[in-house]
């Protein structure tokens, strides 16, 4: 106990002079990173995060003037019935095209991984619909699905009429498939690098002990591809707010009350420079989205801290 | 045996379906206006009873890229304001992304895990949610309306910080000690190792943000009142509105530098892809 002891002061006295050159060392450190940071900090600071502030003054106050409403606007946003809608089809299409794009763009990427020849053309393909400009793909879809569209005939052999689809309940659906028509080789790429990422070995020696295919993807790749599950859903997350490009062009401003997404009603406050509801609106979705975001990084540090504990 | 080809023959049928608007795209833009309005009449012009499938046109010409070509000086002045957009967009996006990303990667110093969360946080939120701040600046410095309304906020975008910082996170520390040891700088680290070891990392920020900046239409519809300035992006739907003859051959012409870039740069927009993925 005593030897422990002395070994540890010791420790303590090497560390104190080492201090000193190390905080030189780290001064230097934490100025020069803050220059790297530097321009784009001014960027983000002046064009977002500065102006954000205002936005959070202006959610509280009146349209006129700058009296003090308190929570008046965000009841005003909360009550609006073009918020609710809006905001349950956004989460709605979240919760929809999210798991679906993911499970779909893994199973993808599994079978191309097992592909032999041509891989590298299909990957090709399979990215593609990220160029082509969102006016050429609502063409297509209005190609599609319009009243007298080639869907229309399709069903029309079967001798069901077919009707506009965009102006209906299905134009959701419509909206997930384009989501995932133009998302799905991105998140590919990413499972692929996942699962390259994973050694060859551990299938091997699963092989050995009488491990089936399916035994081997369950028990050996989903647990590994932890990050790139995060990764993937995060900038399918990110990419799933573009999808209303495709959205505004195919039915304007007012489209069909299925897909009247937070993005149309933001557009339309704007229009009408409806300042008070835009700002309490975007201060809860920044609340939102953080509470969310943050949750999800908290719970990331505590399961790596586990993690380094158990080793 | 069996197994793998039963693969293939699914994947590309699957891979049919992905690329086949391409296809019609490209066909239609072949079409003369008679054709086009016999295949396309009923849906976009109100012309006829039905749409018609037609994948190779009967009758090719390339009469609607000439027209393009030589007799619409708007779709040029579009794909110059679109050109203008995105180049000073990846330029700036350089000076300030690359050098940003290189310090959430390689240096600790307070405050940085906030401002992390922060860049992450920026990066989510759709545009439509930070659109009243970015009005607010752009109409106190005067600037809605303007190039620079599109271009300065796009400039400062986080994504491409975010995707960098994996990319930069993964080069090997024992490289960038050693050349500590000899007496490197910080700044001569990041110039003579971190930006050519981060190159596929910055191709494919590049490549991610042209497609982005190629076809947005949030931003330009926001902040840009005159047409005159519109990108293509904004150009083309309504081309399609008034002569659906050219708005064919100006898509295929428009997703031209996207596809090429596409071609020569997929290795590295695949690395980059990958680097963002993988465990750093």
């Amino acid at each position: 106990m005593q030897k422990r002891q002395r070994k540890t002061s010791h420790r303590k006295w090497i560390r104190t002079l080492r201090n000193k050159k190390r905080s030189e060392r780290q001064g230097r450190e934490v100025r020069n990173g803050y220059l790297f940071l530097l321009p784009s900090l001014l960027g983000t600071g002046g064009f977002v995060l500065i102006p954000f502030m205002d936005v959070v003054k202006r959610s509280f106050q009146q349209a006129v003037g700058s009296g003090f409403v308190g929570m008046e606007n965000y009841r005003m946003v909360v009550e609006n019935e073009a918020f609710r809608l809006a905001a349950g089809n956004t989460a709605r299409f979240m919760a929809v095209c999210l798991p679906l794009l993911l499970v779909l763009s893994l199973g993808t990427a599994v079978l191309v991984g097992h592909v032999t020849k041509f891989q590298r053309w299909m990957k090709t393909g399979f990215l593609l619909p990220m160029a082509i400009p969102a006016a050429s793909v609502v063409v297509f879809f209005q190609m599609v699905f319009d009243e007298k569209g080639w869907l229309g005939q399709l069903v029309g052999v079967f001798g069901i009429t077919g009707r506009d689809w965009l102006a209906s309940d299905s134009a959701f659906w419509i909206l997930v498939a384009c989501y995932i028509w133009k998302n799905l080789g991105y998140d590919m790429i990413l499972w692929l690098a996942g699962l390259g990422a994973i050694p060859e070995e551990q299938y091997e020696a699963a092989r050995v002990q009488g491990a089936g295919e399916w035994a081997c993807f369950w028990y050996i790749t989903l647990p590994q591809l932890k990050e790139t599950t995060f990764v993937t859903g995060l900038l399918s997350f990110v990419n799933a707010f573009r999808v209303f490009r495709e959205a505004y062009l195919l039915a304007g401003d007012y489209p069909h009350e299925s897909i009247y997404m937070l993005q149309h009603l933001f557009n339309n406050w704007f229009v009408n420079l409806d300042i008070q509801k835009m700002t309490a609106a975007a201060v809860m979705l920044v609340i939102l989205t953080g509470g969310i975001l943050g949750a999800e990084e908290w719970s990331k540090n505590h399961t790596k801290k586990i993690e380094e504990r158990r080793i | 045996m069996l197994v793998q080809w039963a693969l293939r023959v699914f994947l590309l049928i699957v891979l049919a379906v992905m690329v086949f608007p391409l296809f019609m795209l490209t066909a239609n833009s072949l079409m003369g206006r008679q054709e086009l309005l016999e295949t396309c009449g009923a849906v976009l012009a109100d012309y006829g009873e039905s749409a018609k499938l037609r994948i190779f046109p009967m009758y090719p010409t390339l009469r609607a890229y000439v027209r393009l070509l030589l007799d619409s000086p708007e779709y040029f002045t579009a794909f110059w304001n679109s050109m203008i957009q995105t180049i000073l967009v990846l330029a700036g996006q350089l000076l300030a992304a690359v050098p940003a990303a290189w310090a959430f990667a390689q240096f600790r110093f307070p405050g940085k895990k906030v401002l992390w969360f922060l860049y992450m946080l920026l990066m989510i939120l759709p545009f439509q949610v930070t659109m009243v701040s970015g009005y607010l600046v752009l109409n106190t410095m005067d600037l809605m309306d303007t190039r620079a309304a599109v271009i300065l906020p796009g400039i400062f975008s986080t994504l491409p910080v975010f995707i960098l910082q994996k990319t930069f996170a993964g080069i090997p520390k024992e490289l960038l000690e050693a050349a500590k040891i000899d007496g490197a700088g910080d700044l001569r680290i990041f110039v003579s190792m971190g930006i050519p070891l981060g190159m596929p990392g910055i191709f494919s920020i590049l490549i991610l943000g042209f497609l982005e900046y190629w076809n947005t239409i949030e931003q330009p519809m926001t902040y840009l009142k005159t047409e005159a300035l519109w990108p293509l992006s904004l150009y083309l739907p309504q081309m399609v509105n008034t002569e659906i003859a050219a708005a064919f051959a100006a898509s295929i012409i428009t997703l031209l530098p996207a596809l090429l870039l596409f071609f020569y740069g997929q290795d590295s927009l695949e690395q980059g892809i990958v680097a963002s993925g993988v465990k750093a």
